[in-house]
C-alpha cells in the first residue's frame, strides 16, 4: 500500500508541477515571442506615449518575475484582473461561460461515453465481421470530419430541413434546467459524434489486445463460459484501458467545445476565448488558456493515478 | 511497376478510393490557375448568386465565384497544411531520433519540454500564441508546426528507442560508427514504416487544425481562398436551406477521410495484421 | 505398436490436417497426423521450430490459436470427434477432461485474481466440486507438487511467485479437475536448469500419481526422454518416426531422429596452455553495477590466444554483464580489462579504433543483430571499409572471400537482403561480420540458444573451423552444458555476480566441486530415461548427508 501511496503523490506531485510550468508559459509566453506585444497590438499608428501608457495598463512595466508572482497570486484567490476591451472583471466573465461549457461537456460526455464503450466492445468480441468492418469504415470516415462539419450538416438536417432543434443554443443563467438540456442536445450531439469514432476505436483497439493474452486462453482451455471469461477474466485488467480512453477523449471534448460553441453561438468559454483572441485580449485568453490547460491536466492526471490504482500487480506488491 | 501494380490490386476498395481522391485534389490543387472560370479574388457578380449558367456554385458573400474559390481553396489550404507536416516532421523527428541515439540528459531534456507542451491542449495553445504574435500565414505554419512536433517527437522516438536497442545498433556502436552514421543508416531505415503512416495521420490532424483555426477567423486570412473561412463566411445560407457553404467543409471531409483509408491500409499491411 | 489394446485408447487422431495463415492466403503447417494415446499413457511430441508439436497438441483438445484452422482429419477424444464437435461441447470437457498446461506460466495466469481463485474456478464452474472442497484439493496437491507453504501461497497473485513455482501451480491447476489428459507445451523452456529438475520431478509424480494420461511436447530429447513413455519425432509438420522411449532412444529407425540423438556428442579435443605466454584478454577484479544495484562482484578472468573459455551461469548470474564490461558497453566500476597486455578505456567510447576492431562479438538472436534493412554485401563490407579501408573490387572481393568461409556461396548471397535468411544463415553472416573486422576475440553471447539443435551444431563446428585456420579466442557465454562440453577448453561458473569456479575443462566435469557447480553440473537432463530417477535418488542421498542442493529460484 506504501509503494501505491508514494506512487499516487508522485504523479500528484508530477501535475502540479505540469500545471505550475503551465502558467508559467502562458503568463511569460509574452516576454519569449518575438516583438513588443503592446506596439503589436495598437498597430503603426500609436505614439510612443500611448504604448508607454498600455504598457502600464498590461504591467509591462514590471519586471516579469514580480509581475508573474502577483498574476499567480491574484489567480488563485479567484482574481483574474480586468479585460482590456470592456474592463470587465474577467473572473465574473468567465465563471459563468465556464459553467455552461462543463454543462456541454458533461452532456455530450453522458451521451458518448456509454455509447462508444459499448460499440467499442461490441466491435472488439465480433471482430473481422460485417458489423466490425463497417463500424471501422464509419468511425474512421467520422474522425476524419472537421467539427464544424459535422455541426452544420445536423443543423441542416435537424434544425433548417426538420425543425427539431434550435439552430442556435442561446442559454442564460435563466433557462430552466431541461430548456437547456433540449438547447444543448445539437451541439452535444455533434461533439458526440466527433469523439465516440475516436473512443471506440481505443476502445476496440484495447480489447483486442487484451483478448489476445495468454491469460484469455488459458480461461477458455479451462472450458469457462465466455460470459464468465469476458466479466471474470477481461474485465478487471479491462479497466485500467477503458479509464484511459474515456478519461483522455473527456479532456478531448473539453478542447473540442471551442468550435462546436463558436457555430451554435453558445455562450462557453471557448466562445469568449476565440472572441478575446480576434480583440486581442490577453488578459481574458491568458485566463481561458489556464483554465483549459488546467482541466485538462487535471483530467490526464485523474487518468494516470485511475491506472494506477487498478493495476493488480501494484495493488498487492510482492 | 508490376509490383506496383500487384499491390493496387490487393488493395481494398477503401483504400484505392482514397488514393483516387489523394490523386484528384493534387491535381486540382497543381492546375487551379488553369481548373477556374475566374480569379480567385475576382468579384464577379452579386452577392449570394444561386447556383446557375455563370456561377456553377453561386457567389459568395462578396460576389465572388464559389468553384473558384473552392478550386484555389485546395491550393493553398492543402499546400499550407503540406509544408506545416512536413516542418514538423523534420523538426519532430531529428529531434526524436537525437533523444533516441544519445540518451541520457539530451533525451531528459527534450522529453520534459515536449512533456509540458503537450500538457497543454494544441487548439487552446495555438490561440494564446496567435494572440500574441498576431494572425498571419507564416505564424500559424510556425506555430502548428511546433505543437504538432511534439506528437512526431514522441512518435519518433518511441520507434527508434526500440531500434536503438538493437543489437545491430550495439554492433555499430561497438565498431565505433558516429552519431550520424547510426542516425541516418541504422535508425531511419526501420523507422520509415510507422512514421510515413504516421505523416499520413499527422497531415489530417494539421489540415483539420488549420481549417479549424481559420474557420474561427484566426487562420488563412482573407481574400486568400480557404475552405474553413469559406464555410464561415457563407454560414448563414445554410439556415435558408442552402447547402453551398457545406461543400468545402465536405471537401475537407473527403481528403482527410481519404488519407484516413490510405494509412490504415498501408498499417495493416506493415504490421501484417489480417484484419 | 504398443502392449495397450485398443479399447484403453483416449485420444486417436486420424489425418489431421491444419492450415495456418500467413499474409492474406493460408499454407497448410500440418499434413495429415496420425496420433493415438492410451489411457494413462505419457506421450512426448518432440521436434524442432516450425515441426508443429504445440499446434498438434492443441489440436488434440479441439483447439486452434488465431491464424490457425484444423482444415481436416478427425480427433477422437472417447468417442467424440472434437474436430467436428461444437463449442459448447467442446467447453464441457476442456478443463474438466482435457487441461492444458501453457510455456509461460507467467502470462497464462491471470494478473488480476489469486491463485487460489483460478485454481478453484474450473472445477466449480464444471461443477465438479464445491468451492470448499476443491480448496482443500489444492492445498493437498499443492504439497504434492512440492510448492512452499501449501495453506498460504493459494492466496498469492501470480506475480508474487517465482516462475518454478508458478509453473508448478500451473499444473496443479491443470490437475484441479482430475482430467483424463493434460497437454504440457513446453513447460520448462522458459526456466533455468536447476529449476527445470524440479518443475520435471513435480510433474512427472503428478501425473503418475493420478494415472493421467499426457501429451508432453518440448524440443529437447533430454527431456522427453524422462518423462514420456513414447515419443513421436516431428519435423515440418510429418510425422518422421514413432516408438516407445527406451526403444527409441537405443535403436533410432530414421537420419533425423539419430542426428537429433547425436547432437549433444560432438566434442573437440582440449587445446593446452602455451606455458610461459600472457593472456590475450585479462580482466582484473572488475565491479560493475547498473545503477545503484551491483551486477558483478570481483570478477577476474584470462582468456589465452588460440582458447575458448566458457562462461556458465543462469539467468542473473552476470555473465552477460560481464561481456558488456570487456567490451566497454557498460563500464566497470573498479578494476581493468586488459587487452594483449594494454590496459583499455573502460568505455567503449574512449576506445580506439583499433581496440574496437581487435575484439568482436556474436550475440544470441540473429535476428535482432542485424538490420533488416541492409544487404549482406553491406552488413559484411561496412567493417571491412570502416576499419581496413578498402574499396571497390578488392572490398567486393574481401566480402565474397568472407561469405565463401563461413559456407555460403557468394553468388546467391551478397545481394540479399538480412530478412531474406533462415536463423541459422543469420548466425553465419553475424560470425563474417565479426570476421571482417579481422580480430583476435570473439565474444559469443549464447550464439546457438536461439538456433534448433541440428543448426545449433553446424555453427559450433563452423566457429570450431574458423578457431583452427584463424588462430582465434573465444570467449563462450553460455548456460547450456553440452555447448561447453562441446567446444570449451577452459570454464568458468558465475553465480549472482561472482566467479565461483574456473578451470580447464576435462577438471571442470569431474567432482568433486563448489556446491552451485555441481547442481549446475548434474542439473542437465541426459538422454539416459532412468536419468532423473538416479539423479533425485542420489540428491536424496545426499539430502540424508546434510548437503542440499536446491536451485536459486527460491
Amino acid at each position: 500500500m506504501a509503494q501505491i501511496m508514494k506512487m499516487v503523490a508522485q504523479r500528484f506531485a508530477l501535475g502540479f508541477l505540469t500545471l505550475f510550468v503551465v502558467s508559467l508559459i502562458i503568463f511569460l509566453g509574452i516576454e519569449l515571442l518575438p516583438g513588443d506585444i503592446a506596439e503589436e497590438i495598437l498597430g503603426q499608428g500609436a505614439t510612443p506615449e500611448t504604448v508607454a501608457a498600455f504598457r502600464r495598463e498590461l504591467g509591462l512595466d514590471v519586471p516579469a518575475h514580480i509581475r508573474y508572482v502577483e498574476w499567480l497570486w491574484n489567480m488563485l484567490q479567484g482574481d483574474m484582473g480586468r479585460s482590456l476591451a470592456n474592463k470587465r472583471e474577467i473572473s465574473e466573465l468567465i465563471g459563468l461561460r465556464f459553467g455552461n461549457t462543463l454543462f456541454l461537456a458533461v452532456t455530450a460526455a453522458a451521451i458518448s461515453v456509454p455509447l462508444a464503450l459499448t460499440l467499442g466492445v461490441l466491435a472488439a468480441l465480433y471482430r473481422y465481421s460485417f458489423y466490425d468492418r463497417a463500424v471501422n469504415v464509419v468511425t474512421l470516415s467520422s474522425i476524419s470530419f472537421p467539427e464544424f462539419f459535422v455541426a452544420y450538416i445536423l443543423i441542416f438536417f435537424l434544425a433548417v430541413t426538420y425543425p427539431v432543434f434550435p439552430s442556435i443554443a442561446n442559454i442564460s443563467d435563466a433557462t430552466p434546467f431541461w430548456d437547456k438540456v433540449y438547447k444543448v442536445l445539437l451541439p452535444a450531439l455533434t461533439l458526440t459524434l466527433v469523439v465516440v469514432a475516436h473512443m471506440m476505436r481505443m476502445t476496440r483497439a484495447a480489447i483486442i489486445n487484451l483478448l489476445a493474452s495468454p491469460y484469455i486462453e488459458m480461461a477458455n482451455l479451462k472450458g469457462l463460459s465466455r460470459a464468465r471469461i469476458i466479466v471474470k477474466h477481461a474485465l478487471p485488467n479491462a479497466l485500467a484501458p477503458i479509464i484511459n480512453v474515456v478519461v483522455i477523449n473527456l479532456a478531448y471534448l473539453i478542447v473540442g467545445v471551442v468550435v462546436v460553441e463558436v457555430v451554435f453561438v453558445y455562450p462557453g468559454l471557448g466562445q469568449l476565448m476565440v472572441d478575446s483572441v480576434s480583440k486581442r485580449d490577453l488578459p481574458v485568453v491568458q485566463a481561458s488558456a489556464m483554465i483549459f490547460a488546467g482541466t485538462y491536466v487535471l483530467l490526464n492526471l485523474l487518468a494516470d493515478i485511475l491506472s494506477i490504482l487498478t493495476n493488480p500487480r501494484l495493488l498487492h506488491p510482492r | 511497376m508490376d509490383a506496383t501494380l500487384r499491390l493496387l490490386r490487393s488493395a481494398p476498395p477503401t483504400a484505392l478510393f482514397g488514393l483516387f481522391i489523394i490523386f484528384a485534389y493534387s491535381f486540382i490543387a497543381i492546375f487551379a490557375p488553369v481548373l477556374t472560370p475566374y480569379g480567385e479574388t475576382e468579384i464577379v457578380g452579386a452577392e449570394f448568386e444561386p447556383w446557375g449558367e455563370g456561377f456553377v456554385l453561386g457567389t459568395d458573400s462578396l460576389g465572388r465565384d464559389m468553384l473558384t474559390r473552392l478550386i484555389y481553396g485546395a491550393r493553398n489550404t492543402i499546400g499550407i497544411a503540406f509544408l506545416t507536416t512536413a516542418l514538423a516532421f523534420l523538426l519532430g523527428s531529428v529531434t526524436g531520433f537525437l533523444a533516441a541515439t544519445i540518451s541520457g540528459w539530451v533525451d531528459q531534456l527534450l522529453s520534459r519540454i515536449v512533456d509540458v507542451l503537450m500538457a497543454i491542449p494544441a487548439l487552446i495553445f495555438g490561440l494564446l500564441v496567435l494572440t500574441i504574435v498576431g494572425t498571419s500565414i507564416t505564424n500559424m505554419v510556425l506555430v502548428i508546426a511546433v505543437l504538432e512536433s511534439t506528437r512526431v517527437f514522441r512518435l519518433a522516438r518511441a520507434v527508434a528507442m526500440g531500434i536503438v536497442v538493437m543489437d545491430y545498433v550495439e554492433a555499430a556502436r561497438l565498431r565505433g560508427e558516429g552519431l550520424w552514421w547510426i542516425m541516418t543508416r541504422e535508425v531511419l531505415p526501420n523507422a520509415l514504416p510507422p512514421l510515413v503512416a504516421e505523416f499520413g495521420l499527422r497531415f489530417c490532424f494539421v489540415f483539420l487544425f488549420i481549417s479549424a483555426l481559420s474557420f474561427l477567423g484566426l487562420g488563412i486570412q482573407p481574400p486568400t481562398a480557404d475552405w474553413g473561412s469559406m464555410v464561415r463566411d457563407n454560414a448563414t445560407l445554410i439556415t435558408f436551406g442552402d447547402i453551398t457553404p457545406l461543400m468545402p467543409a465536405a471537401a475537407i471531409a473527403l481528403l482527410t477521410v481519404a488519407v484516413n483509408f490510405v494509412v490504415d491500409w498501408f498499417l495493416h499491411k506493415a504490421s501484417g495484421l489480417k484484419e | 505398436m504398443s502392449e495397450h489394446n485398443d479399447k484403453d485408447i483416449l485420444v486417436r487422431i486420424r489425418g489431421l490436417r491444419i492450415e495456418g495463415q500467413s499474409g492474406d492466403h493460408w499454407t497448410e503447417i500440418v499434413h495429415g497426423v496420425d496420433l493415438d494415446l492410451h489411457k494413462g499413457e505419457v506421450l512426448g511430441l518432440i521436434g524442432e521450430s516450425g515441426a508443429g508439436k504445440s499446434t498438434i497438441g492443441l489440436a488434440a483438445m479441439g483447439f486452434a490459436r488465431d491464424g490457425c484452422r484444423i482444415t481436416g482429419g478427425e480427433i477422437l477424444f472417447d468417442g467424440t470427434d472434437l474436430a467436428k464437435a461444437g463449442e459448447d461441447e467442446k467447453r464441457k470437457i476442456w478443463g474438466a477432461r482435457i487441461a492444458y498446461v501453457a510455456q509461460s506460466a507467467a502470462a497464462a495466469f491471470n494478473p488480476a485474481h489469486r491463485l487460489i481463485d483460478q485454481f478453484t474456478e474450473a472445477p466449480v464452474q464444471h461443477g465438479l466440486s464445491s468451492r470448499a472442497q476443491s480448496e482443500e484439493e489444492a492445498k493437498a496437491l499443492f504439497a504434492r507438487l512440492q510448492l512452499p507453504d501449501p495453506d498460504g501461497i493459494g492466496l498469492r497473485y501470480p506475480h508474487q511467485v517465482s516462475g518454478g513455482q508458478l509453473q508448478r501451480a500451473m499444473t496443479a491447476m491443470a490437475m484441479s479437475c482430475k482430467p483424463d489428459l493434460i497437454i504440457f507445451d513446453e513447460p520448462t523452456t522458459a526456466l533455468d536448469v536447476t529449476t527445470q529438475i524440479e518443475v520435471l520431478a513435480a510433474i512427472r509424480d503428478a501425473v503418475e500419481a493420478f494415472d493421467t494420461a499426457a501429451i508432453y511436447i518440448t524440443h529437447d530429447l533430454a527431456v522427453v526422454a524422462q518423462m514420456a513413455d513414447r515419443i513421436m519425432v516431428l519435423r515440418h509438420g510429418n510425422l518422421v518416426e514413432e516408438g516407445e522411449t527406451r526403444a527409441m532412444l537405443a535403436a533410432p529407425k530414421e537420419d533425423y531422429t539419430r542426428d537429433l540423438l547425436s547432437v549433444r556428442s560432438f566434442r573437440r579435443p582440449e587445446h593446452p596452455i602455451p606455458a610461459g605466454e600472457a593472456p590475450l584478454l585479462k580482466v582484473d577484479n572488475v565491479t560493475a553495477a547498473y545503477g545503484d544495484v551491483p551486477v558483478l562482484h570481483g570478477v577476474s578472468v584470462d582468456i589465452h590466444r588460440k582458447r575458448t573459455v566458457a562462461i556458465v551461469g543462469e539467468s542473473g548470474s552476470g555473465k552477460s554483464t560481464l561481456a558488456r564490461v570487456i567490451t566497454g558497453l557498460l563500464p566497470a566500476k573498479s578494476g581493468a580489462v586488459s587487452y594483449d597486455g594494454e590496459e583499455m578505456p573502460l568505455s567503449y567510447k574512449q576506445r580506439g579504433k583499433d581496440q574496437l576492431r581487435r575484439m568482436q562479438m556474436i550475440y544470441q538472436m540473429p535476428d535482432t543483430a542485424l538490420n533488416p534493412r541492409q544487404r549482406i554485401r553491406d552488413v559484411i563490407g561496412r567493417p571491412v571499409s570502416f576499419y581496413l579501408g578498402l574499396t571497390g573490387k578488392q572490398l567486393e572481393d574481401r566480402v565474397r572471400e568472407l561469405l565463401t568461409m563461413i559456407e555460403l556461396d557468394p553468388d546467391d548471397y551478397i545481394d540479399r537482403l538480412t530478412t531474406e535468411l533462415s536463423g541459422g544463415q543469420k548466425q553465419r553472416i553475424c560470425i563474417a561480420r565479426a570476421l571482417a573486422a579481422e580480430p583476435q576475440l570473439i565474444i559469443c553471447d549464447e550464439v546457438t540458444s536461439a538456433l534448433d539443435q541440428l543448426v545449433a551444431e553446424d555453427i559450433l563446428k563452423l566457429l570450431q573451423r574458423l578457431q583452427d585456420d584463424l588462430g582465434l579466442s573465444y570467449m563462450f557465454i553460455t548456460h547450456d552444458l553440452a555447448t561447453v562440453r562441446a567446444i570449451a577448453d577452459e570454464v568458468v561458473v558465475m553465480y549472482q555476480g561472482k566467479v565461483v569456479e574456473h578451470g580447464p575443462k576435462t577438471e571442470m566435469f569431474k567432482p568433486p566441486h563448489h556446491d552451485y557447480t555441481d547442481l549446475l553440473l548434474s542439473s542437465v537432463p541426459e538422454m539416459d530415461p532412468d536419468w532423473l530417477d538416479k539423479l533425485l535418488a542420489d540428491r536424496a542421498e545426499q539430502a540424508k548427508q546434510g548437503r542440499v542442493l536446491k536451485a536459486a529460484d527460491h
